[in-house]
């Protein structure tokens, strides 16, 4: 059995998404769509993963050199610094970016913190063969100099792909979006839509303002709290929330989300 | 019923199902979390497989519910993540397995291989023609030489000394074999990948590739040197060469792809073509890793005599071509059920 309700609103978004946007068809015919990565996410990928490799594999050179001239030299370390500390370095510079996209499974060190992740064009993960020929194609996309073929390439495209990335089948796109997109804040949003009183969207508005309070300048979030507090704290309390310190708004925001457990638990008590 | 009343109906229902379905939810955060944990181990039995297929199927039907009862929410967003984390558990490659692996180089790659064939022959003519034509030009014009090899190639094969006489002074067998090998292997893969530009890169290649041969050849013909750059060659240029040509023959059906598509577009046809002929890319990168040994111990070594050349080099050649035939690992389908 597929979805139980037709999702049109999915289906409303999708006709009116910028081209940019990568449909997939889900297995059970409930469709979802992710943002295409565009050459300025990629380039900043692959910065980072680059100053990573050149420091990794600088790092093991001059690591090798320091060692090898403490314990000494002349023609005997000449092979043995070959295998040991040119080769490696050599190695780490070369294969940083096919090893780690098979190990990771299509997320490099520099795709995770630009918020990227490698798909198949059916949203799955890439399998290894795939990442491999992505690899080999850097030959090409890297000629003549700066990744010109590809980052053309990228531009190009109506869906911001590398030769590499043709070849393989394989399309970066943006990890969903942090608010609520990543699981823990579907764990947030979890922890909240338990029992509750309030309606979801207000209890998703306190869960948010709460996950941002520390991020917020405190005359800002302060503002928030009060509007919010207006609107939904009906209890009784001794003084007005203008006149609430900062961490009072705060534990009354968070017992706003408690309360109702609270309310759930003596339920079951009475029960 | 007013517009405000019907508002406050949908919001008690949207709390209501939200309520109930939280501990599922629940639960199915606990699974996704464990999930990588999961595809790095072990893997699913059957029963759990089927579960998780079940919970995958449960997860479209909440999340279609969400996208109607509380579009743009951050819960709706929040499943839609656990759904595509879940659709991307389930939609992936076969991990790769030895048997896998074996299924690749005894069956897989000879079939690819035995549909290039008439590339990889094509591919060979025209480097011999490009040898051949190398060889008549540096007969014929002599100083075109400089534009070939370099100075110091040109200055050593003048005062009757081939330039690969002295590598192992330089530089020690096994580091000689790593660098000849990795620059073999860029080489390979250069040819492979220029075949996008519709296949005449890798003509340029494989006709460059011939023409160097050639003059090479030319040149210390013309000064008595030849045997010796021969002999250099003969145990590991077989096998160099024939790889070559296959990946230049992979190119081409790269190219091929998008001239003639096999598919509605070029880029799918290109697509399918790489993922399947790139495969042969792994027989070349195993082939080439013999011959950089070879070429690093005992091509450079003087004291192995022409006779065991002749011998590894067509030895090793017909290891090749029965590697690359799928011969050479038919004994392991011993025990195997036949294939339906």
């Amino acid at each position: 059995m597929t979805a139980a309700i037709p999702n049109s609103a999915a289906e409303t978004a999708a006709s009116s998404a910028p081209a940019e946007q990568l449909r997939i068809a889900g297995l059970t015919g409930v469709d979802i769509e992710l943002a295409i990565a565009g050459p300025g996410s990629r380039s900043y990928a692959f910065l980072i993963d680059w100053q990573l490799r050149v420091l990794i594999a600088l790092g093991w050179l001059f690591a090798g050199l320091l060692l090898t001239g403490a314990l000494g030299s002349g023609p005997r370390w000449h092979g043995q610094f070959m295998y040991t500390v040119v080769v490696p370095a050599v190695c780490i510079y070369v294969f940083y970016h096919p090893v780690l996209e098979v190990l990771m499974r299509g997320r490099t060190p520099g795709m995770r913190r630009a918020g990227l992740r490698l798909v198949t064009r059916s949203g799955g993960t890439p399998g290894t063969g795939a990442l491999l020929i992505r690899n080999v194609f850097r030959l090409i996309d890297s000629a003549p100099a700066f990744y010109l073929i590809g980052l053309l390439c990228c531009f190009l495209t109506e869906q911001r792909v590398r030769i590499g990335d043709m070849a393989a089948g394989t399309l970066l796109v943006v990890d969903r979006p942090a608010p609520a997109g990543t699981l823990a804040g579907l764990d947030g949003a979890l922890g909240h839509a338990g029992p509750t009183a309030l309606a979801p969207e207000a209890a998703e508005l306190v869960q948010e303002l709460l996950e941002r309070w520390s991020a917020l300048q405190i005359e800002r979030r302060g503002a928030l709290a009060r509007a919010l507090l207006a609107r939904l704290d009906r209890r009784e309390s001794g003084q007005p929330p203008e006149t609430w310190s900062d961490a009072q708004l705060h534990a009354r925001l968070r017992e706003l989300l408690s309360a109702d457990h609270a309310d759930e638990r003596g339920a079951n008590e009475r029960g | 019923m007013s517009a405000g009343a019907a508002a406050s109906g949908a919001q008690r229902d949207a709390a209501a199902w939200v309520k109930a379905r939280s501990a599922t939810w629940s639960e199915w955060l606990a699974a996704a979390r464990a999930a990588p944990a999961r595809s790095a181990g072990a893997q699913l039995d059957v029963a759990a497989a089927q579960r998780y297929v079940e919970q995958y199927r449960a997860l479209a039907r909440d999340l279609a519910t969400a996208r109607q009862l509380l579009p743009g929410s951050r819960t709706t967003a929040a499943l839609e993540a656990l759904y595509l984390q879940a659709h991307a558990q389930i939609d992936r490659a076969p991990r790769w397995s030895p048997t896998a692996l074996l299924t690749l180089l005894r069956d897989e790659i000879p079939a690819i291989v035995r549909a290039l064939r008439p590339t990889i022959l094509w591919i060979a003519a025209l480097m011999i023609v490009s040898a051949a034509a190398g060889w008549w030009l540096i007969s014929t014009y002599p100083n075109l030489i400089s534009l070939i090899a370099s100075s110091q190639m040109i200055d050593d094969v003048e005062h009757e000394r081939l330039w690969t006489q002295d590598l192992l002074n330089v530089v020690p067998s096994s580091v000689l074999s790593v660098a000849i090998l990795s620059n073999n292997i860029a080489v390979t893969l250069t040819v492979f990948c220029s075949g996008i530009f519709l296949g005449l890169g890798v003509c340029y290649f494989v006709a460059l590739n011939g023409l160097m041969l050639g003059a090479a050849f030319a040149f210390t013909h013309q000064h008595g040197l030849a045997m010796g750059l021969l002999k250099f060659v003969l145990a590991h240029g077989p096998v160099e060469l024939s790889v070559i040509c296959i990946a230049g023959a992979a190119g081409i059906a790269l190219g091929e792809s998008l001239l003639r598509p096999t598919l509605p577009s070029r880029r799918e046809s290109f697509e399918r073509t790489a993922r399947r002929v790139g495969r042969v890319l792994l027989a070349c990168a195993l082939l080439l890793v013999v011959c950089g040994c070879i070429e690093g111990f005992i091509s450079p070594d003087p004291r192995v005599p022409m006779s065991v050349r002749v011998v590894i080099g067509l030895g090793y050649w017909c290891v090749m071509l029965l590697f690359l035939s799928g011969r050479l690992l038919a004994w392991t389908r011993r025990g195997e059920d036949p294939a339906p």
